[in-house]
């Protein structure tokens, strides 16, 4: 049984993936980067799963492999979405992808 | 409810035989109307069918009339005998049945309606023959006569505006016959439009009725009338009755709903004999005598019936003396006629209207169908040379005295009938009308000008009657030398009516003869039982005629005033030569006056329709409809949509994705705080 007290530094960690990953969605321009700053904020929180399914049983471990099968199946679409954008742009800078600006 | 009870104990059951077959009457033209109707559309060159089919309806209905008739004067029946065929329309505890009622006044009506109408159907056999619409025009034809029948055998208010509102769409439908003619489809919406505006009326009556009588069945209003008799005079009776009188004025043609009626004349002349003379115009009277115990509960509006009537009666004879129209003139006589028929029935004497309804529905026929056989023989002759010239304008006629004969003959005595002069039919009618108008003058002086209207309508109606005959079949013929040739008698389907009616308009009088000539009064106390509810009111009461020496007196001045007007007409009519439209000279003074009608057209036009387009077409067309519709509401919508609320959406769209997760981290970092509370 682990102990109790790993719960406060592993949220703590949580936390601090979680706004390093927000942080890189924000401020970086290249698509892989603010992909992979995604799958950070989703460890995060599989990080924060783990930790509190200490406490409230095992719901929070079996949520964890849900995270982490729809995050494989995000990274195959996603990196086939960024692979088609470079084709078509020979670029995966974001700031050139906006079509949609009204 | 009591009411509805009340209603059922004073009604009796149907007793079978020929009263029990009278649905007979109405299903039988609506027979002959659908296979017209079938006809018009599919084979509209059977005309043998059409030719057998649309008189023989009208005639086996009026066979079923008269043995319903016979039926019910050897039965002394004191309630009227109602016939519940279905229930039309249960609403909560509003409920009307489709029912036929059958008393001594449905009976009349229905008599004079098929008798006459099945006439004027044979006399149209010969008179449309030619026409390429025949099967259509007596598919219109019995579903008129449908309609009328219903009107005079409903046995609620409701039931008879179904006939009401159903006269007149055949009205406009046979106006407007000839619809290829723009100035005949106008004519057609003219007649339906002002008589919208009496059937408003009509409608706030019944509304009214409704409300405090919580019942439209005629036994059941006859009975809540009786069982207060402390209304009588009441603001609620005198309003019921004078909105209902709104409708009769548009149905019948009186002032200031009148002027339809003359521009109804664009229809067939048969149309205008049964339709526009003899039936539907008196509808209006039939529902005041319907209605006879509250108008009788309403003194003041009676009084307003029988000053509608007795201005309407000199006003429209008046202009009857300068029409060249032969059936204009007529058309102006028919609402003066009518006048008469109010008066009658204003003053209470209500028996005199239906005497007067009769004997006006005979000889009145009879002229407009002499009218057009004179028209028909006229047209034919025109026709032979190809010539283009007006056959119904009387300056073209003159001198048909020889040629149709049997025409003249019959004519001459409808306008002695017309005129007053004794023994035809018309001077017992018009006789009693005015003397009990007189009579009443001794309670309501009012009265004495309603008679002095009258007899200056009576000296009227002789003048530009015996002007119509002179200038039509006196003098010499103005029709042209070629076309003289051509002009003679029709043929018998069209002249056996005019004699049946031309009898009619001699012995009509007889059904109500009075006793001063040794007659029995016989329609007075055949009508009594429908009567007597009004008969029992104070202003049913106070209804004595005149008797003794006065009774003399008016009669002699009826005759001398129907004689010197027949004097009078001939002789003016015959002094000098009548001009050609061409050669005619100017009207002028107070004839163009009357030849223009007053110009009461083209009043209305300018104070009614015109300020009425104005606002349809200013007001609510371009400022509301185009303005505030269109623009504002649909434009104006469309116009925030795409350039306030677009162009700040849009703007939220930058491209920057980095600006689209703040937004959204914002948002859902909101979201949760909300969640936490």
């Amino acid at each position: 049984m682990p102990q109790a007290s790993f719960i406060g530094p592993s949220l703590a960690l949580s936390a601090i993936l979680f706004s390093i990953g927000v942080a890189g969605v924000l401020l970086r321009r290249n698509a892989i980067i603010v992909f992979m700053c995604v799958e950070i904020m989703l460890n995060a929180v599989n990080l924060a799963f783990i930790a509190l399914a200490q406490l409230h049983g095992v719901g929070g471990q079996v949520m964890v492999f849900f995270v982490m099968t729809v995050a494989a199946a995000e990274a195959a679409v996603g990196l086939a979405i960024i692979l088609a954008i470079f084709r078509h742009r020979q670029s995966v800078d974001l700031q050139n992808t906006n079509l949609l600006k009204g | 409810m009591t009411l509805s009870l009340l209603a059922q104990a004073g009604e009796s059951a149907s007793p079978g035989g020929a009263i029990g077959l009278l649905w007979l009457t109405i299903a039988l033209p609506l027979a002959g109307f659908v296979v017209n109707g079938w006809l018009s559309v599919r084979r509209s060159r059977a005309k043998a069918v059409v030719s057998f089919v649309g008189p023989a309806v009208l005639f086996a209905s009026f066979a079923v009339a008269l043995a319903a008739f016979l039926q019910l004067q050897g039965m002394h029946a004191e309630a009227p005998i109602v016939q519940r065929l279905w229930s039309w329309l249960p609403v909560g505890n509003f409920r009307i049945d489709l029912a036929l009622q059958y008393d001594q006044l449905s009976a009349v009506m229905l008599l004079v309606v098929t008798g006459v109408g099945s006439f004027i159907h044979l006399f149209s056999v010969g008179y449309m023959r030619s026409d390429e619409g025949y099967a259509r025009y007596f598919a219109y034809l019995n579903l008129f006569v449908v309609f009328m029948l219903v009107l005079v055998l409903g046995s609620s208010y409701p039931v008879l505006f179904i006939g009401w509102e159903g006269v007149g769409l055949a009205s406009y439908l046979l106006i407007g016959f000839w619809f290829n003619d723009k100035a005949n489809a106008d004519a057609g919406k003219k007649a339906f439009i002002v008589n919208r505006i009496g059937d408003f009326g009509f409608l706030i009556a019944m509304f009214l009725l409704w409300n405090a009588a919580g019942t439209l069945d005629f036994s059941g209003v006859t009975a809540w009338a009786s069982a207060n008799p402390g209304l009588a005079g009441s603001g609620l009776v005198t309003a019921i009755a004078l909105f209902m009188f709104l409708g009769c004025a548009g149905k019948s043609a009186q002032i200031p709903l009148y002027t339809w009626l003359p521009d109804a004349m664009a229809g067939p002349t048969p149309v205008s004999a049964l339709i526009h003379a003899a039936t539907m115009v008196t509808a209006g009277v039939y529902l005041v005598v319907r209605s006879n115990v509250i108008f009788a509960m309403s003194p003041v509006a009676s009084t307003v019936v029988a000053g509608v009537g007795a201005l309407t009666a000199l006003f429209a004879a008046t202009i009857g003396l300068r029409q060249y129209d032969i059936k204009k003139v007529l058309a102006y006589s028919t609402v003066s006629q009518l006048g008469y028929m109010f008066v009658g029935v204003g003053t209470g004497a209500y028996v005199a209207g239906i005497f007067h309804l009769v004997t006006h529905a005979f000889f009145k026929a009879l002229l407009f169908l002499g009218a057009g056989a004179v028209i028909h023989a006229m047209h034919a002759a025109y026709h032979a040379t190809h010539s283009h010239a007006d056959a119904q304008d009387m300056r073209n006629m003159g001198g048909l005295r020889k040629m149709l004969p049997v025409t003249w003959w019959m004519m001459l005595l409808a306008t002695l009938a017309i005129a007053g002069i004794p023994p035809f039919a018309g001077f017992f009618s018009k006789d009693e009308i005015l003397a009990l108008a007189f009579a009443r003058g001794a309670e309501q002086p009012v009265f004495y000008v309603f008679y002095g209207f009258g007899l200056l309508a009576a000296l009227l109606t002789a003048i530009y009657m015996a002007r119509l005959m002179a200038m039509t079949f006196l003098g010499t013929n103005r029709t042209g030398a070629e076309e003289q040739k051509h002009l003679h008698d029709s043929p018998p389907s069209m002249t056996i009516p005019l004699i049946v009616l031309g009898v009619l308009s001699v012995i009509g009088g007889a059904v109500n003869l009075p006793h001063l000539v040794g007659g029995h009064q016989w329609l007075d106390r055949w009508l009594e039982p429908v009567l007597k509810p009004a008969a029992e009111t104070a202003f049913g009461r106070s209804l004595h005629g005149p008797e003794g020496s006065t009774e003399y007196l008016l009669v002699a001045i009826a005759v001398l005033v129907g004689i010197i007007g027949l004097v009078i007409g001939f002789r003016a009519t015959l002094a000098r030569p009548v001009p050609t439209p061409e050669a005619a000279p100017a009207e002028r003074g107070f004839a163009r006056v009357l030849l223009n009608k007053y110009w009461v057209d083209e009043l209305y036009d300018r104070v009614v329709v015109r300020p009425f387009v104005w606002v349809s077409r200013a007001l609510l067309w371009k400022a509301t409809d185009k303005g505030l519709i269109d623009g504002a509401l649909v434009n104006g919508s469309a116009w925030l949509s795409r350039s306030v609320l677009g162009k700040a959406g849009s703007l939220l769209q930058n491209g920057q994705i980095g600006f689209y997760v703040i937004v959204f981290l914002v948002g859902a970092l909101w979201i949760l705080r909300v969640m936490a509370g």
